[in-house]
């Protein structure tokens, strides 16, 4: 058995509120974070409803005294990585510390600013607009707000990234490489992922409906969700709390198609079975399942077979979070990840919004309404992603 | 607990490497970009695949395709790739568009390829490999973290074979905005003669290695003792790490047979490693490799190519050399400082 590693800390901003206390009472009143596109002009902005976090550049900027040059992925990845280091209460400086961001938009709010100019003169548009493009700025940024100044890394398997930056950061752990890790991810919307998304056809022109029969695409959403991941030794000398220990994850391709599941959605099975295993835990012992959940007809028909497959009849209390928050792509695997935690926390199960009519083939029915009083041991989150890249992760009470 | 370089592909702005015959005649070319030279892709793909994919996804699949050939493995265990840029021409390709049709009727072929994770997830595809599959996209740090990942990896388990490589791509609206940054020269007439010439500036570049590494070894492997880098320092402290580095694995600085350093041609950055090197290796081989590459955050997986092949063939092609210690080829240690702000250090052995 390996030595355990805990969440010492937890950090959340999403359209469902900027911090921990807010987000638990958007799911307890059932509040969606869905709406209307308020935060750049664009030709959708009356017909593709998305998941904004409710506080403009400027409000992020002045709130954390910081540039606001930076770009919005960096703004709140500082907002939800500085919840984190706080929540967890360690002093990190003392200790080898890490920080792992996964992104998949990074800077393009900016840099698609600059293209505009860019694209009639070469020699014109704002080149601090770009300087923050690629996807290891957004790290940069919040790892010198922080004060990291050890190991950093930046991880994009597109909707899958920041499950694997926890799990990387755990490995790190085991691995006596790190003591401390701060991991998870931050994805601001953006004009390119709204159009590359809406291209694609795969975007509801209402609120999403996670595994409904009449599901009918996703909403794209924003935000960032940290967690602070110490060794055993770390989280005694420091005399702090766990939240809970990291139980297992695993990271396959489903190798069928560049955008699409396999019907069978064998990456997304593979993910699951490789976390239980890793974690030494049967399927039946997971109290509650997170679902990645899209809303798209390809992804949740997918995930739900493999649901099926792993559990045959009997699946555990299941949900997507993803109608409270739209899809968040690079961020959402970490912002679930704390959801997880909570749930654990709170000893409660999240409520899957406007659910209605089974999908046929599958019949999986997620859970409808907030429940508390429940018994929750382990928590498994989903998280798949353009290019195959599904990945798992499992929390366990500590 | 040890990490073997069992096969390695590579394309970058020279020639391909033989397994004995190294860079047998450098090209030479004016300008302030270099490109890579790229192979006949036909003996990799067919044209139906080829047709849909983007020329750094190409170069990544040939890549990974001649590592995995060299080492003789179909399938690897897991993919892990390092690229700071991702698919360039795919992400703009889409900008332009969607600014230029003002959100209408798009294409989403680029959209789709523009993902940094597509370089990995397309080789997964082709060779349908279900195992691990992870992408670092983290500037000049991301090769680097491809080859941390892939050597825990291989701790957990070393009887896999994990393809890990670098890759990064020039396109002619990157290289006009970085232009514009002021980090290249104005006029080079002559790459090779890049490091010789003092002056501001660096050469763009681009290229991609792959490597295919196991846990265990085959008959002619180097040995990846480990990595690391190093964020924003001063010059104490990559001091410090390195021999902290070389510590972990039994060594002293001079035992460290060639020190291969990423000197750029912008000489006050140089002039720095120059003093590191002085410093902690006045008795080493020393030989650079940035004249035949260009700048770029994923140099550092050509630079790992060929310290790979310098140990294989116990050979330095001469117009690498800046000093010959005349010492065996047995321990190489990579010191490759991108821009002042990021640096990186990768240790081979022979087996």
């Amino acid at each position: 058995m390996e030595a355990p590693v805990h969440v010492a800390g937890i950090g959340v901003i999403s359209p469902i509120g900027a911090t921990v206390e807010e987000t638990m009472l958007s799911f307890r009143e059932s509040r969606s974070g869905i709406g209307r596109l308020s935060l750049f002009d664009s030709v959708h902005q009356d017909t593709l409803p998305v998941g904004e976090v409710k506080l403009s550049n400027e409000e992020l900027a002045a709130t954390l005294s910081t540039s606001g040059v930076f770009p919005r992925t960096a703004l709140l990845g500082i907002y939800a990585a500085r919840q984190a280091v706080k929540n967890a209460g360690i002093d990190f400086g003392r200790w080898r510390t890490g920080l792992i961001s996964a992104t998949t938009v990074g800077g393009m709010d900016r840099t698609k600013s600059f293209f505009i100019d860019f694209l009639n003169n070469e020699s014109a548009g704002r080149l601090r607009d770009v300087r923050n493009h690629e996807c290891g700025s957004t790290t940069e940024i919040i790892a010198d707000d922080l004060g990291v100044k050890g190991f950093i890394s930046t991880i994009n398997t597109a909707c899958s990234s920041s499950v694997n930056a926890i799990a990387l950061g755990t490995r790190l752990l085991r691995n006596n490489m790190l003591d401390v890790v701060i991991a998870g991810g931050a994805d601001a919307l953006s004009k390119f992922t709204l159009n590359g998304f809406n291209s694609l056809m795969i975007l509801d022109s209402q609120p999403c409906k996670p595994f409904d029969a009449r599901r009918n695409g996703l909403n794209l959403g924003e935000g960032a969700g940290f967690v602070v991941l110490v060794s055993e030794r770390v989280l005694r000398s420091e005399n702090v709390k766990s939240h809970c220990v990291v139980g297992g994850f695993a990271n396959t391709n489903d190798a069928f198609h560049q955008t699409a599941s396999s019907p069978e959605g064998r990456g997304s099975y593979g993910a699951m079975v490789g976390a239980l295993q890793m974690g030494g835990l049967d399927a039946t012992e997971i109290s509650y399942v997170n679902l990645h959940g899209t809303g798209t007809l390809n992804n949740d028909l997918s995930e739900g077979t493999a649901v099926r497959r792993l559990y045959g009849d009997h699946y555990p209390p299941l949900s997507s979070t993803k109608a409270f928050t739209g899809h968040t792509l690079g961020a959402s695997g970490g912002i679930e990840a704390v959801f997880s935690i909570l749930a654990i926390k709170h000893q409660c199960i999240l409520p899957n919004l406007r659910f209605e009519l089974p999908i046929p083939d599958i019949d999986i029915r997620p859970q409808t309404v907030f429940k508390t009083s429940m018994t929750i041991n382990h928590v498994m989150s989903n998280s798949f992603g353009f290019g195959g890249n599904c990945s798992s992760i499992i929390f366990s009470k500590g | 607990m040890a990490t073997y370089i069992n096969g390695m592909g590579m394309i970058w702005p020279q020639q391909p490497l033989g397994k004995t015959a190294l860079l047998s005649m450098a090209v030479s070319s004016a300008g302030e970009r270099l490109t890579c030279i790229e192979p006949d892709y036909a003996q990799y793909l067919d044209v139906r695949q080829l047709r849909r994919m983007s020329r750094i996804i190409k170069i990544g699949m040939a890549c990974g395709m001649d590592a995995l050939r060299e080492a003789g493995i179909k399938i690897p265990s897991g993919i892990i790739t390092g690229t700071s840029y991702g698919c360039l021409e795919d992400t703009g390709s889409f900008l332009v568009k969607m600014i230029e049709n003002k959100e209408h009727a798009l294409n989403p072929t680029p959209f789709i390829q523009s993902t940094h994770n597509t370089i990995g997830s397309q080789l997964a595809l082709l060779l349908q490999c279900q195992g691990y599959n992870q992408t670092y996209t983290h500037g000049a740090f991301s090769f680097e973290s491809a080859l941390l990942d892939a050597i825990m990896t291989l701790n957990d388990n070393p009887n896999q074979h994990v393809l890990a490589g670098g890759a990064d791509e020039i396109t002619n609206s990157s290289h006009a905005i970085q232009k514009r940054f002021g980090i290249f020269r104005k006029t080079s007439s002559d790459n090779l003669s890049l490091l010789k010439q003092g002056g501001e500036g660096t050469l763009n570049g681009e290229g991609a290695a792959y490597f295919l590494l196991g846990g265990t070894r085959g008959s002619d492997s180097v040995s990846l003792e480990g990595v690391t880098t190093i964020y924003k320092p001063d010059a104490d402290h990559v001091r410090n790490v390195a021999s902290v580095f070389l510590k972990s694995f039994s060594l002293l600085p001079g035992d460290v047979d060639v020190v291969m350093v990423g000197k750029s041609g912008d000489t006050s950055n140089d002039l720095t490693i120059d003093n590191f090197v002085a410093g902690l290796f006045p008795t080493s081989t020393l030989c650079v490799f940035k004249h035949l590459t260009g700048e770029f955050p994923t140099a550092s997986a050509i630079a790992m190519a060929l310290a790979t092949r310098i140990i294989q063939a116990q050979h330095i092609p001469e117009i690498m050399i800046e000093k010959n210690a005349g010492r065996p080829l047995k321990t190489v240690l990579i010191y490759n400082p991108y821009f002042a702000s990021h640096h990186s250090l990768i240790l081979l052995r022979a087996c």
